[in-house]
C-alpha cells in the first residue's frame, strides 16, 4: 500500500495532521470543529461538500468566507470556525 | 355609507405609516396592496433614517421624522432591526471639511447631535477606510433599520385598530373617492391617500420619475463598519438631476452583513442591473473603503425611487377635495414615513402640524406645473 503522506494544519488553534489531500472541511470536521457559527448561533458544517450550499464556509489564513469543502489543506494552513 | 373613511393607495412604507395614524385617530382606513406590503422601494432601499440637509424643508421634516423614529423605537419589534449606528458624512478633503463644520453648525442650530472628526479620529472610528482621509461627521442618532418589518409593523399597528388590507387588487382609476381595481372591482370612501411610490399613474399630473438605483449585499463580516458611511460628495452627485452618478455609501446590518451603494440614473426603466454603473459603484466604495474588494457579496439588485424636481416629497391634499397624496420621497422614504404620516394625517383632519407643511404640498406643484404649460 501507498506510504499516505500526512501535512499539519491549525484548526482553532489545535495543530491537527491530515492526509495530504484532505479538504479543510474534512480537516475541521475530524477535529471536531464547527465551519461557522449561524446568525442563530447554531454550529454549520459542509451539506453539499460540492461548493453549493455555502454552509462550510470558514476562515482559512484570516480570510473570511472561504468555501472549506472546495479547499484542499496546505502545510501550515490556519482555519478557524467563522463566528 | 362608505365602507371605509380612507383608502390608501399602496402598501409601502409610506402608505403603512399613513394607515397607522389615520386608524389612530379613529378613522375607518382600508390599504389597497397590489403585491407584498413593503414589497417595492421600500424593500429596495437601505434602510436609512437620516437627516438631511440639502433644503431647510427636507431639514425640518427628516429631523421631525427621526424624532418619531426615536420616539417609536422602543415598541418595534426586533424584526426591524431598529439600530441607532449613527452616520459619519466622510469628508476626503479640506474642502469637504468645511462642508463638515458648516454641516456641523447647522445641525446644532436645530439640536441636532453630531460632532466634527478629524482625521485620526475618523479613522479610529472606521479603520477600513483608506488611510489619508479629511475627517467627517458623526450623526449619533442617524439609524438603520429593516424597512420591510418596519412597514409590516406600521400596518400590524393599523390592522389591530382595524384596518383591512385589500391585497391583490391593483387600482387602476380613481375619482374622487372611488377607486376601480384590475378586477373591476369598486372600493368608495370619503377619502383616497395616493402612496404609490414611482408609479404615478393613477395622477399622471404628479411630477414624479423613477430614479433607477442599485444596491449589494456582502456576506456577514461583523466589525467591518460600525457606522453608516456616506461620502460628503454625495450631496453634490445626488443632486446632479441630469446625470447618473454613483456615491460611496455602506451600511453595516445586525447581521454583520454589509449594504453596498450607491448610484443614480434617470431613464433606465429595466430591473437589470447596469454592470456599467454597478461597477463605477463598487469602484467608488473601494476607493474609500480598500477592503471591500476582498469581501464576498452575495446579492445585487436595483429598485426605482420616485423622484420629484425640487427633492422634496409630495404630502396633503389635492385639488381634488378627497383625494391626498403620500408620494414621490426619491430616498428619504424610510426616514420620513412616520413625519409624513403624521403631517397627512393632520391636514385630513384639520389639526395643526408640528412642522410648515407647505413645501409639501401637491397643490402648489399643480399650479406649479399649470403655470409652466401656460408660459411655455
Amino acid at each position: 500500500m501507498r506510504e499516505v503522506h500526512r501535512i499539519s494544519v491549525t484548526v482553532n488553534g489545535c495543530r491537527v495532521q491530515v492526509p495530504e489531500g484532505s479538504t479543510v472541511s474534512a480537516a475541521m470536521l475530524n477535529a471536531g470543529s464547527a465551519q461557522r457559527i449561524s446568525v442563530r448561533g447554531e454550529a454549520r458544517g459542509a451539506l453539499c461538500g460540492m461548493g453549493i450550499c455555502f454552509e462550510c464556509r470558514a476562515v482559512v489564513d484570516g480570510v473570511m468566507h472561504r468555501r472549506t469543502c472546495q479547499m484542499v489543506c496546505s502545510e501550515g494552513m490556519t482555519v478557524e470556525t467563522q463566528p | 355609507m362608505a365602507r371605509f373613511d380612507v383608502l390608501v393607495l399602496g402598501g409601502g412604507i409610506v402608505g403603512c405609516a399613513c394607515a397607522r395614524e389615520l386608524t389612530q385617530a379613529g378613522m375607518r382606513v382600508g390599504i389597497v396592496e397590489r403585491g407584498v406590503v413593503g414589497g417595492g422601494a421600500t424593500a429596495a432601499g437601505m434602510g436609512h433614517v437620516v437627516v438631511m440637509d440639502d433644503s431647510p424643508a427636507q431639514f425640518a421634516l427628516t429631523c421631525y421624522s427621526r424624532g418619531l423614529w426615536q420616539d417609536l423605537q422602543s415598541q418595534l419589534p426586533a424584526s426591524v432591526e431598529y439600530e441607532a449606528r449613527g452616520t459619519i458624512w466622510v469628508a476626503a478633503d479640506a474642502e469637504e471639511m468645511l462642508e463638515v463644520h458648516a454641516k456641523q453648525r447647522l445641525y446644532a442650530s436645530a439640536h441636532v447631535r453630531s460632532e466634527v472628526l478629524d482625521g485620526l479620529a475618523l479613522a479610529a472610528a472606521e479603520p477600513n477606510l483608506r488611510s489619508g482621509l479629511a475627517g467627517g461627521l458623526v450623526v449619533p442618532d442617524d439609524a438603520v433599520c429593516y424597512p420591510p418589518a418596519a412597514a409590516a409593523f406600521f400596518l400590524e399597528q393599523a390592522a389591530h385598530d382595524g384596518a383591512v388590507l385589500l391585497q391583490g387588487g391593483e387600482a387602476v382609476k380613481l375619482e374622487g373617492g372611488k377607486v376601480t381595481l384590475k378586477d373591476g372591482t369598486r372600493h368608495v370612501a370619503d377619502r383616497v391617500v395616493v402612496a404609490t411610490g414611482a408609479d404615478s399613474a393613477l395622477l399622471p399630473w404628479l411630477p414624479i420619475q423613477r430614479r433607477k438605483g442599485h444596491l449589494l449585499i456582502t456576506d456577514r463580516y461583523p466589525g467591518f463598519v460600525h457606522h453608516q458611511l456616506v461620502e460628503l460628495g454625495y450631496l453634490k452627485s445626488a443632486h446632479k438631476l441630469a446625470e447618473d452618478s454613483v456615491a460611496f455609501n455602506v451600511q453595516p446590518r445586525s447581521t454583520g452583513q454589509m449594504l453596498i451603494g450607491s448610484s443614480r440614473q434617470y431613464g433606465d426603466a429595466g430591473p437589470e442591473i447596469d454592470q456599467k454603473i454597478f461597477g463605477a459603484m463598487l469602484e467608488r466604495a473601494c476607493e474609500y473603503m480598500p477592503g471591500i474588494a476582498r469581501l464576498s457579496g452575495i446579492r445585487a439588485w436595483t429598485g426605482f425611487r420616485a423622484a420629484t424636481p425640487d427633492k422634496l416629497p409630495l404630502i396633503g391634499p389635492t385639488e381634488d377635495p378627497a383625494v391626498f397624496v403620500a408620494a414621490g420621497f426619491e430616498g428619504l422614504g424610510i426616514t420620513n414615513a412616520p413625519g409624513a404620516a403624521r403631517l397627512l394625517a393632520d391636514q385630513m383632519l384639520g389639526r395643526p402640524t408640528a412642522i410648515d407643511a407647505s413645501p409639501f404640498l401637491p397643490e402648489c406643484v399643480a399650479n406649479f406645473a399649470s403655470r409652466e404649460i401656460v408660459h411655455a
